[in-house]
């Protein structure tokens, strides 16, 4: 599936929700389901800037194509920090810097991307990209 | 029974009705900053519309206009610190702006290597970082008057701590992440002892406390028109004339001088010459109409009800299970910090604010005291006169549905 198409799927899930419980439940939920990162990235390196909880994200490249893990000490966080990473693994450095992001603001979260300060979800982005810049250049 | 009208009272804060993610807000931010009653709202656009002017210099009418409204604050400011003369109040930015001030201006001039700073486990980093910043500069000694478990500070530690090598002592008159009301009468009085200067750092007290500086005998005290209903980027540096004399000027510019030329410029009095440039005259002539507002109340009105604000909260907020109060001081303003197990603080700040419910998450810019906790963070409600008793319900229904979510 290309980037947008999960994008696509998403949304369509969050279609489901009409109210706010409905929607951090399935955030929370997806949160919970995140498979846990091993301890040995949960390092340093890994920790995000411009959180208010830790966020740590580790990145490995897989036959050409960007893996993403991550984790955070906060639940919504986590939630939305899954939804990023089943967003953007699995796809070329070429693919995930030309991505447009548009689901975060279709399902009505947009406020956790602008919110930077207290839970860096456009840190994480953010350094989404600059790794998919790193493997880049690592290529050529 | 509060003899306050909080219903009028709400009415006076426009604030109060907007409504967050379809709900009634409800703010329980108030130690991070207070909401702005119409008078001071009215007072801004007053200013801005009738009588703006640079102050001082101006010979015209509106130039003297506001400079009496300027100068008019400087005396509400006064008595309601009850310092002695209205040059010993200086307008600063905040709280902060103020710290700075002193360290980098009394501090540089009369603190030498190997001098000790003393400050408390209780402290924003405001009354942490500027000095360091200046024990880095001097080679002075920061030393840390620790807590008990509750959150009080352990003054017989303070009290060895201090000798002749102690210069200055910067403590915090009431914690902003506890709400610890801190005895500063006896740490100012046993600093003076052994000679050293005194700063209370009153952010957090200026609106729940009566501040009477003659008798606490503080040598400084710094607080924020922001945390008592005034506008935000105006504060006030209190100091003792004569040491305020004693110290160099911090900012150059305009308004500090008596005369510059290019071989040598002599300085302003006081209070002037620590107000370099056009200062902030909007929101000093708005604080006023702020402490009018908290005078017309009452200080102690005021405080009796935050303090059956507080009561109602703590008791409300025990029967909650897996809920943890942090900070049990003997003294305590109307600040309640708490965890819940297995729940981050950002959770819980994130499925509030979904109810309307605002409160503070984090670690409150105090980050050597949550670290003496062995905390991440805190979730902390904060309560000001127009809070109400049904809105506490609603915080705790609020962390009811917290838990039911996550856990």
């Amino acid at each position: 599936m290309t980037i947008n198409e999960i994008q696509d799927e998403i949304i369509e899930e969050f279609e489901l929700f009409d109210d706010w419980e409905g929607k951090y439940e399935y955030i929370i939920d997806l949160g919970k389901k995140l498979p846990k990162l091993a301890d040995e990235h949960k390092n340093q390196d890994n920790i995000i800037k411009g959180c208010q909880s830790i966020v740590w994200l580790h990145a490995y490249k897989k036959d050409d194509k960007l893996h993403f893990e991550a984790d955070s000490e906060a639940i919504i966080v986590k939630g939305l920090v899954s939804m990023l990473v089943k967003v953007m693994t699995n796809h070329t450095p070429e693919e995930i810097l030309k991505s447009d992001l548009y689901f975060i603001d279709k399902v009505g979260l947009a406020s956790h991307l602008a919110q930077t300060r207290s839970n860096g979800l456009a840190s994480m982005v953010k350094q989404m990209r600059a790794y998919a810049v790193a493997y880049q250049a690592k290529d050529n | 029974m509060s003899v306050l009208d909080i219903n009028k009272i709400r009415q006076d804060f426009p604030i109060l009705d907007e409504k967050v993610n379809g709900r009634d807000l409800v703010y329980f931010d108030n130690a991070a900053t207070t909401q702005k009653p119409f008078v001071v709202l009215e007072a801004l656009a007053n200013y801005y519309g009738h009588y703006n002017a640079n102050i001082h210099r101006g010979i015209h009418f509106l130039a003297e206009k506001a400079t009496s409204a300027f100068e008019d604050s400087r005396t509400t400011i006064q008595k309601f610190l009850n310092a002695a003369q209205k040059e010993e109040i200086i307008f600063t930015y905040g709280t902060t702006d103020g710290i700075n001030l002193v360290a980098q201006t009394y501090g540089r001039k009369f603190l030498k290597e190997g001098d000790e700073i003393i400050i408390s486990t209780l402290e924003h980093h405001s009354n942490i970082v500027p000095w360091q910043m200046l024990c880095e500069e001097k080679g002075c000694v920061l030393r840390v008057i620790p807590i008990d478990d509750k959150g009080d500070l352990i003054l017989e530690e303070y009290e060895k701590m201090l000798s002749e090598k102690t210069k200055f002592v910067s403590v915090v008159h009431v914690s902003n992440a506890l709400g610890t009301i801190n005895d500063v009468k006896f740490i100012i009085d046993k600093a003076h002892e052994v000679g050293a200067k005194v700063l209370i750092d009153g952010a957090q007290a200026s609106s729940h406390i009566t501040i009477d500086v003659q008798t606490l005998d503080a040598d400084f005290y710094a607080f924020s028109a922001h945390k008592l209903f005034g506008p935000t980027g105006m504060g006030v540096l209190y100091g003792k004339l004569d040491i305020l004399n004693a110290m160099p000027p911090y900012r150059g510019g305009g308004e500090m001088i008596k005369e510059v030329t290019f071989e040598k410029t002599t300085y302003n009095e006081l209070p002037y010459k620590f107000e370099a440039g056009t200062p902030n005259i909007a929101d000093v002539v708005a604080v006023k109409f702020a402490i009018d507002y908290i005078n017309e109340l009452g200080k102690e009105n005021i405080a009796a009800y935050e303090d059956e604000l507080l009561k109602y909260a703590t008791d409300q907020l025990s029967e909650i299970s897996g809920l943890r109060i942090i900070g049990q001081a003997k003294e305590k303003v109307s600040v309640v910090s708490f965890v819940l197990d297995g729940i981050h603080p950002q959770d819980v700040g994130v499925i509030l604010d979904q109810q309307g419910i605002a409160i503070r998450t984090g670690h409150h810019c105090t980050q050597p005291l949550m670290n003496r906790l062995g905390l991440p963070g805190t979730s902390r409600a904060s309560f000001a006169v127009y809070n109400t008793k049904p809105e506490i319900d609603k915080l705790v229904a609020g962390i009811h549905k917290v838990k039911k979510m996550v856990l």
